[in-house]
């Protein structure tokens, strides 16, 4: 670290008031901005420190993550108990048919298996599920241990592959071996292997697959009929409401909408090489975002079809569709927005997309946000975050609980949007709290989304509890 | 008893944690204790979120964090980099490292590593306590994570010395509530008490003005150190195993006396601890819980004919489903399944040890179980109710019975950690919840639909 930047670091802790020692390890100064106080130089993708207590996962935790929602494949993690457990229906992605990704399945590898290798019992174990549940594919998630050991996934994956006649994919996803972005990465390969295997004979050119939108409450069928009402065909969703058949021929749609970038553009990208499907990166959060993005993919046919009547018809029903929506929306939002304006939001979440337009949700209703920040954000993401953000913001990568709380107190923040990780460390500071993780119950996303989250962050904020806890 | 067994070779909803999780649960039960997971990020983080969503509590795991080069080379100096950020920012008084599947099978010497590291640090004066555990997580469950870890805290903090006259209490895993159940009946009998680990505040702590970086409360560390001079030690647990049993340790090394108990669920388990209680402190049972006895024989008496003859699956931890089948058998519900993920051995001899007197026949008890081997019996076996933690939600929703929730985790209620299962008031509330579950669901099923019962 240079002097100049350390220098930068000690002023933007003395600025905040804050205890160096207790707050941020040295290590970390790095990766905690202050907007307006310095140019951005934020520090991002690197291995969590040891012992800092990072929310964050791991490998296994990324590709489990991108692949849960595929509803009518196996999945089998090849591993001691921990892995499959913690990860057994912890998540809001919904199915409108097929619940076969709510189950936890797992080879629960003994000692006997980690001394003489789990290839034999992982064998069997596919095989008799299988059997009993008739997937449509199988996703076998090798955990940490099976690196160590050495078990050779691709072979026992390929010789149950033809026994069973169904794709049998192996994910690469041993926790250590990088942090949750190369777990996306691991699912991302896994689903490569099925795309391009699929019938496209009926496939529409104005048509889309939808990627990084995992179905949480019901989200993607938000967006699906929203897309439809547009007139365009939705051929896969990658992955909320997944399905392998749609997933196999998703190299026939002519456009990948692309949401969550940071969990599936590696698919996009790979999509575009091989197919030269080009993709497009959107968000469904906060009127202008989802405005945004519907029109977006209405430019996109428009260009890649101008002489197509039906490209034209699409983007005035586009028009009509948002207009609608707003209509509808805006003089219900009012309510919150008077309550809540000028009330302090901090935001930290996974991936730092969903804080982009998390920032601008604020806005909508009248907020201001004055920390943000994410586990997995790139250095562009940060350059995004600090442009749109007022100055002042802490903008911090793979934050921990003892900083956030110390951020939290400074900025006498009133409501928290995070995970299940933050939510006790907001609710124990007495600071109203919004879940926008995997496991919410609420839909977020799209127009009517947005009222949701109004909803949300009134009520945790509104709520007279607050009156009694030692903050006030 | 071991009939109709399922045998599969994969498991399915698994009826177990892994080993590593409940020895941070034990830690997070010693004053001033920072767990910390010796392996890659991901096992904290999941930990945390599981026990987070049980708690409503912040809960802090550090983690080694190791990437693929530490795997390879050894994990030794993330290990000591992490132990030295964990100290510099928590300033704890220990830190209780715990092993993962990776840092056992990689063969990473954590004891080794630590003796190097107090070395390396001895001009340090602000480094903390440090007590490892092995828990790989390819044996045993959560409970035995936790036993051992509650083991090697005694092993390699507790002292001999001049006795005294407190009394070790070592409960295993319960409640918040439960803990705080235990020391003030401890407190009542004039018994000075060492209960290792202690949940009750650190685990259901009050809203705060300031964070606080390790929560307060847990066994304070000098009480440990002292648990070697003690004149007696009670542990719960019937399917504990001797090799880890922290009651064995003291007896074997400083002469403390173990009694070996069933957690006290129901009167004939409470009574046995209470009977204890008066022989250890020359008293008789305080007024306070005479009372709660009389009032709970009452409350038995007057719900009897509701539950009587009900047929029940009971699920989780081996020594709760003891504990709970002998407090079903007691009131006149047949647990017609007692079913685990632990692998003890002990299970069946432990249950037919505290209802072989009350049920005629057996139930069906089975080690080694998952959700799928539990809701394959279950059919057959016609249950009508479940008693169990809120994994086996899915199961009580597809035979549309109630499910009693009791144990860890309860992910989908609050309060879980303010359930009291143990002593006659944790036997009454279970009973009131029990039978008005059973009225509801005949209630809920009538065509008249009675406002009276």
């Amino acid at each position: 670290m240079d002097i100049e930047l350390l220098r930068n670091n000690f002023r933007k802790f003395d600025k905040l008031g804050l205890d160096m020692e207790t707050t941020a390890l040295k290590d970390r100064e790095d990766q905690i901005h202050i907007k307006g106080e310095t140019p951005l130089n934020i520090v991002c993708n690197k291995d969590s420190l040891a012992g800092a207590v990072s929310q964050r996962a791991c490998v296994f935790c990324g590709s489990r993550v991108v692949l849960y929602p595929i509803a009518d494949a196996l999945h089998l993690v090849h591993g001691p108990i921990g892995c499959a457990v913690y990860t057994w229906d912890i998540r809001g992605a919904l199915s409108s048919g097929a619940e076969l990704h709510r189950l936890s399945f797992s080879t629960d590898l003994q000692e006997i298996d980690v001394i003489f290798g789990g290839e034999k019992k992982l064998r069997k174990a596919l095989i008799e599920l299988i059997d009993r549940h008739g997937p449509k594919a199988a996703f076998v998630y090798s955990t940490c241990i099976v690196g160590i050991i050495g078990d050779d996934l691709d072979a026992v994956c390929r010789t149950v592959e033809q026994e069973k006649g169904i794709p049998v994919i192996p994910v690469k996803s041993e926790g250590f071996k990088g942090n949750k972005r190369a777990g996306y990465q691991a699912a991302c390969d896994a689903m490569a292997r099925l795309i391009g295997t699929g019938d496209t004979s009926d496939i529409s050119r104005f048509s889309l697959n939808i990627l990084g939108d995992f179905n949480l409450a019901g989200e993607i069928w938000m967006i699906r009929d929203y897309y439809e009402r547009m007139g365009i065909q939705v051929v896969a969703n990658i992955t909320g409401d997944g399905r392998v058949d749609d997933i196999r021929r998703a190299h026939g749609a002519s456009l990948n909408v692309v949401q969550c970038s940071g969990s599936t553009m590696h698919l996009a990208n790979m999509i575009e090489e091989r197919y030269g499907v080009p993709s497009m990166r959107v968000s469904y959060f906060g009127i202008e975002d989802m405005s945004e993005a519907l029109y977006d993919i209405a430019r996109f046919f428009r260009k890649q079809f101008p002489d197509d009547p039906e490209a034209g018809a699409i983007m005035e029903r586009t028009r009509e569709l948002v207009r609608e929506e707003v209509q509808a929306l805006v003089p219900q939002l009012k309510k919150y927005r008077k309550a809540l304006a000028g009330k302090k939001a901090a935001i930290y979440v996974g991936g730092s997309f969903k804080a982009f337009s998390l920032v601008k949700a604020f806005r909508l209703v009248d907020m201001r946000v004055v920390l943000v920040g994410s586990q997995t954000g790139t250095k562009e993401d940060y350059e995004e975050l600090e442009a749109i953000t007022d100055p002042g913001t802490i903008i911090v990568d793979d934050s921990n609980p003892l900083e956030l709380t110390s951020f939290l107190k400074e900025k006498s923040v009133d409501v928290f949007v995070g995970g299940v990780k933050e939510r006790p460390i907001a609710y124990k500071l007495g600071i109203g709290f919004c879940d926008h993780n995997h496991e919410r119950k609420e839909a977020l996303a799209g127009f009517a989304g947005m009222l949701n989250f109004a909803r949300e962050v009134y009520s945790s904020v509104m709520s007279p509890v607050w009156r009694f806890v030692p903050r006030k | 008893m071991t009939k109709n067994r399922p045998n599969y070779v994969s498991t399915t909803n698994a009826c177990k944690l892994c080993k590593p999780l409940g020895a941070c649960l034990a830690f997070k039960g010693i004053e001033g204790t920072v767990p910390f997971l010796h392996g890659s990020q991901g096992c904290a983080t999941y930990m945390r979120r599981y026990i987070i969503s049980h708690y409503n509590e912040p809960v802090d795991i550090a983690s080694s964090s190791l990437s693929e080069k530490h795997a390879v080379y050894g994990g030794g100096p993330n290990l000591k980099t992490g132990l030295t950020n964990v100290t510099e920012k928590y300033r704890p008084r220990m830190i209780g490292i715990a092993t993962t599947c990776l840092t056992e099978t990689i063969g990473d010497d954590v004891s080794m590593y630590l003796d190097q590291y107090q070395k390396e640090n001895r001009k340090n004066k602000e480094m903390p306590d440090f007590v490892n555990v092995s828990t790989p997580s390819y044996s045993g469950t959560h409970m035995e994570g936790f036993h051992e870890a509650v083991y090697q805290v005694v092993s390699q903090r507790a002292a001999g010395g001049s006795a005294t006259r407190t009394i070790n209490l070592l409960p295993g895993f319960v409640s918040s509530a439960d803990y705080r159940w235990l020391m003030e009946v401890m407190a009542d009998f004039g018994l000075d008490c060492t209960m290792l680990p202690d949940l009750s505040a650190t685990m259901d702590g009050p809203a705060l003005l300031e964070y606080e970086k390790v929560p307060t409360g847990g066994t304070p560390l000098a009480a440990i150190k002292a648990m070697g001079r003690s004149r007696a030690t009670i542990e719960f647990g019937r399917t504990v195993a001797d090799h880890e049993s922290a009651g064995a340790v003291l007896a074997e090394k400083f002469e403390v006396g173990n009694y070996r108990l069933g957690l006290p669920i129901g009167i004939e388990e409470t009574d046995r601890f209470f009977n204890l209680l008066c022989e250890l402190s020359g008293r008789d049972i305080p007024e306070k819980y005479e009372g709660e006895r009389g009032r709970l024989v009452d409350a038995y008496v007057d719900g009897h004919k509701y539950i009587f003859g009900k047929k029940a699956i009971v699920y989780g931890e081996e020594d709760l489903v003891v504990g709970i089948s002998a407090f079903l058998a007691e009131i006149g519900i047949f647990p017609v399944l007692c079913a685990s993920g632990g692998t003890s051995g002990r299970l069946g001899k432990s249950i037919v040890e505290v209802t072989g007197d009350i049920l005629a026949t057996q139930p069906e008890i089975h080690e080694g179980m998952d959700f799928f081997d539990i809701a394959e019996m279950a059919e057959a076996l016609e249950p009508d109710l479940i008693v169990g933690h809120s994994k086996g939600y899915p199961l009580a929703r597809k035979m549309n019975i109630p499910l009693i929730r009791v144990g860890f985790p309860i992910h989908d209620r609050v309060g879980g950690q303010r359930v009291l299962h143990l002593g006659y008031n944790g036997a009454q509330q279970l009973f009131d919840t029990i039978t008005n579950a059973v009225i509801a669901q005949k209630q809920a099923d009538s065509s008249v639909g009675y406002s009276y019962m």
